[in-house]
């Protein structure tokens, strides 16, 4: 278990890399060979988190006493774990089942409170709750009662994500050692992304908020210094900047959610936050409530939720595997990752179990629902993706917002895989013809980039969710999920979930179509991309074929005998240790929904095809039809999003105000100035005439005389030189703190 | 808690910074007096927050840093003026505000 309670070495690794390349690179080791410290850093790192994850099934196969938690539920379960007869024959088959190796006492204690966890939870969870792994460093505050550490804490949902970034930031530094070949700021490329990597890791791996918050502000950071790498184009600028700034608004929600969090629990701590919640879920509703509310924002901007998810598709102006590793597979699952990390506060806040609609599954589902839509409407390669994985995020979050947890981290799993494979490819592409995104320059690449194509095709057909490709379980859950629910079934997101199941296979068709078939439209000769490129390809294109296996539902492998291999992910990354308070429940698979889920993706897929390829279906409706072209130019303005927040927004607060400060001036200010003035001149007049020029004027000259020659005589002193004010201060002062201390 | 000691060496540091910004004649000597003086008023903050179990002392210094450090900027920028137009930073040599 010492990866375990030493993971901070993880993100440490890419941390000194960034540092080695950044200072050390250019003049050590040679501008067109840093990729090699960031390759090694990455190798270690996945070598590393390998072992982590090794070691976290050791930790849940076979637990060692102390990672079994005994969490008391209000009364119900409570007297069978502690009556009496208990020790006899109950203790005696565990401390078999447990091993041995403790001393007697210890051990029959611990047997029977796992004994209990098994008798407790019969139904829900048939392995005892297992303790995350936290370790703390140092105190980082200590002051005036509130005091937080430094440290980490490591469970199975860490270590799913310790995986899915280091296997992805491996392959795209390999991959982008063709792709960014010759960049004027290739060393600058690879320090960022080894910070990327870092700050990535040390926010999956946070063990309390505030590390939270400063691991999600350094991911930020990192994302917008990679959209504006190539920033001498203004377009890169913008989306650069776009990006930070739509990500500030939700960090205000964030550090608003973690003050409520803090305000509410007193503790910074997500262990203590969690087991709170979970042993005493009802209190502290309205506070979870606000919370969850504000977290939410954060999320909104962080993983591309409606409304702030205009950011996302900007972005792409980035360098391709920067979109790939930041923008699809890792950066923007923070969000998802940080609901699943607080759940318990979700999951009490916006009452999950017993609704039947909440924000966060209504934001979800929107999101992947007019994300989908988009989709449709885009020309260019990269904007289809960055569309296609708002709409996947807000799959995750609505899976999350109806309770299927597993569902949510088992898509997320499987999405950056496939996703990135699709962007990798789009990149590929890209890289091959004179480096255009626009798909009306492409068609026809099938011959030329065979690999590409395959691969290309393969992740697209898992982002479909075609049997048996890793989309296929994954999206099934969330559907599952979404039918059955906690206590309700979530009909709205359901009918959402199959919409988008079946946009989404659409427009990876029509991408596919206007790609790779077709005639050739562009200019050159395309030609396939290294195997430097190709290789990553193809091992995400393995991985988005192959992913669903890490949590197949049981009865799939019955008939094969492997039942012991179900549900691994649900299994290992679950942290039902906090989860168990909260009466989470699994929906047991379902073959009709899987049998509708693949119907919507084979449909969608078909009639797609039968447009492009065989020319059936509507063509030139969108020049027909006034209200296809209204919705196709709807969607091409992405519903105008942009346009309300820049011309709409912006100008209702600019221009009524302009508006309105102008007739006041005119109106009121002028005309009270106007009378004033007249009122002035005349009594100017008067006074003028008998007192200025009598009264005062004597008097005033009087004073002038005697300022004039007082002035003679203090001139002296005005040397023009500061010292001598400073020291006529100091001296000053100096007598004056003589005075006070004889006096007082 | 030694609290004579802090004061002393902040009543050191003050003075030394107080006869920097007297009498040295390098613009830049004077600025670098002056956060001498701001950083012993630091210490005397923090030893008294510390002293008395609060937190405002530092939270004071932590504001004094900031201000102190916007503070040279504008100072710095000042003495880079005067050296392009005067081609000196030595203060004896400006007496514009001579009445």
């Amino acid at each position: 278990m010492w990866m375990l309670e030493n993971a901070f070495i993880i993100p440490l690794i890419p941390a000194l890399s960034f540092v080695v390349i950044l200072f050390l690179g250019k003049r050590y080791i040679g501008a067109d060979r840093v990729h090699v410290i960031g390759i090694g850093a990455l190798a270690l790192v996945w070598l590393l988190s390998a072992i982590a994850a090794f070691q976290w099934t050791q930790r849940v196969e076979d637990p060692p006493p102390d990672a079994i938690v005994h969490i008391e539920h209000h009364g119900d379960s409570h007297d069978d774990g502690h009556g009496d007869g208990h020790d006899d024959g109950h203790g005696d088959g565990h401390d078999d089942g447990h091993g041995d190796g403790h001393d007697d006492g210890h051990g029959d204690e611990h047997a029977a409170s796992g004994g209990h966890g098994d008798d407790g939870h019969g139904g829900g969870h048939s392995s005892p709750l297992i303790r995350p792994v936290i370790s703390t460093f140092s105190q980082w505050w200590s002051n005036s009662g509130v005091d937080f550490a430094v440290g980490t804490l490591v469970d199975g949902q860490t270590v799913l994500l310790l995986m899915v970034v280091a296997t992805i930031s491996l392959l795209v530094h390999i991959y982008s050692t063709e792709y960014v070949k010759g960049d004027r700021r290739y060393v600058h490329y690879y320090a960022f992304l080894s910070l990327f990597t870092a700050a990535m890791l040390f926010f999956v791996m946070a063990q309390n908020i505030i590390q939270l918050i400063v691991g999600w502000e350094l991911v930020g950071v990192c994302s917008f210094a990679l959209i504006g790498h190539w920033w001498e184009e203004k377009p890169n600028t913008d989306a650069a900047l776009k990006a930070f700034l739509t990500n500030r608004v939700g960090d205000v929600g964030l550090l608003v959610g973690m003050i409520v969090l803090w305000g509410t629990f007193k503790t910074f701590d997500i262990d203590a936050i969690n087991t709170l919640i979970s042993a005493d879920p009802g209190a502290h509703h309205f506070a979870l409530l606000i919370a969850a509310c504000c977290l939410m924002a954060a999320v909104a901007s962080k993983s591309g939720q409606f409304p702030l998810h205009t950011w996302l598709p900007d972005a792409m102006a980035g360098p391709t595997p920067v979109s790939a590793l930041i923008h699809a597979a890792t950066m923007v699952v923070a969000g998802v990752y940080m609901i699943a990390r607080l759940y318990p506060v979700f999951y009490e806040g916006f009452s999950i179990g017993t609704s039947s609609i909440n924000l966060m599954a209504f934001i979800g589902g929107f999101t992947a629902l007019i994300g989908a839509g988009l989709a449709f409407a885009q020309w260019d390669i990269k904007k289809v993706l960055a569309y296609s994985t708002v709409s996947q995020l807000g799959y995750m979050v609505m899976a999350l917002g109806v309770g299927a947890w597993t569902a949510a981290i088992f898509h997320l799993f499987t999405h950056a895989f496939f996703k990135a494979c699709l962007f990798l490819g789009a990149g590929s592409v890209s890289h091959a013809a004179h480096h255009t995104f626009d798909m009306r320059k492409m068609g026809g690449l099938k011959k030329e980039m065979p690999h590409t194509y395959k691969t290309f095709v393969i992740s697209s057909l898992a982002l479909a969710g075609v049997f048996p490709f890793a989309g296929f379980w994954s999206k099934d859950e969330i559907l599952l999920g979404s039918l059955v629910g906690q206590e309700n079934g979530y009909p709205l997101m359901l009918i959402f979930g199959c919409a988008v199941a079946l946009m989404t296979a659409a427009y990876m068709t029509r991408v596919i179509w206007y790609t790779f078939h077709g005639e050739f439209r562009g200019h050159g000769h395309p030609h396939e991309s290294p195997k430097v490129m190709t290789v990553p390809l193809w091992i995400l294109a393995g991985m988005a074929v192959l992913a669903g296996a890490f949590n197949l539902p049981g009865p799939v492998l019955e008939p094969i005998g492997l039942e012991g291999l179900a549900h691994r992910i649900q299994t290992y990354a679950e942290p039902s240790v906090y989860l168990s308070g909260l009466g989470l429940s699994h929906p047991d698979p379902s073959l009709n929904m899987a049998l509708v889920g693949l119907a919507l993706a084979i449909t969608g897929i078909l009639v797609t095809y039968l447009y492009y390829w065989k020319r059936i279906g509507l063509h030139g409706l969108t020049e027909r039809n006034r209200y296809a072209r209204n919705g196709y130019t709807f969607l091409e303005n992405k519903y105008y999003l942009d346009h309300l927040y820049n011309d709409i927004v912006v100008e209702t607060v600019k221009r009524p105000i302009a508006k309105w400060a102008n007739n006041f001036n005119q109106n009121v200010l002028d005309r009270a100035v106007n009378t004033a003035g007249e009122t002035a001149r005349d009594t100017g007049r008067w006074v003028y005439k008998w007192i200025d020029q009598g009264a005062i004027d004597g008097s005033v000259n009087a004073a002038a005389r005697g300022a004039d020659s007082s002035g003679e005589s203090l001139r002296a002193i005005q040397s023009g030189k500061v010292q001598n004010y400073g020291q006529l201060l100091f001296g000053a002062a100096a007598v004056l703190a003589i005075v006070f201390v004889i006096v007082v | 808690m030694l609290l004579n000691q802090f004061l002393i060496l902040g009543a050191v540091l003050f003075a030394t910074g107080v006869y920097g910004v007297l009498a040295r004649r390098n613009g830049v000597m004077v600025l670098m007096s002056i956060e001498l003086m701001l950083n012993a008023v630091n210490i005397n903050l923090v030893a008294f927050g510390v002293q008395h179990g609060v937190v405002s002392g530092q939270v004071f210094a932590l504001f004094v840093i900031a201000v102190a450090a916007a503070e040279v900027g504008v100072g710095l920028a000042i003495v880079l003026l005067l050296y392009r137009n005067r081609t000196s930073i030595d203060v004896e040599d400006f007496d514009l505000m001579r009445g």
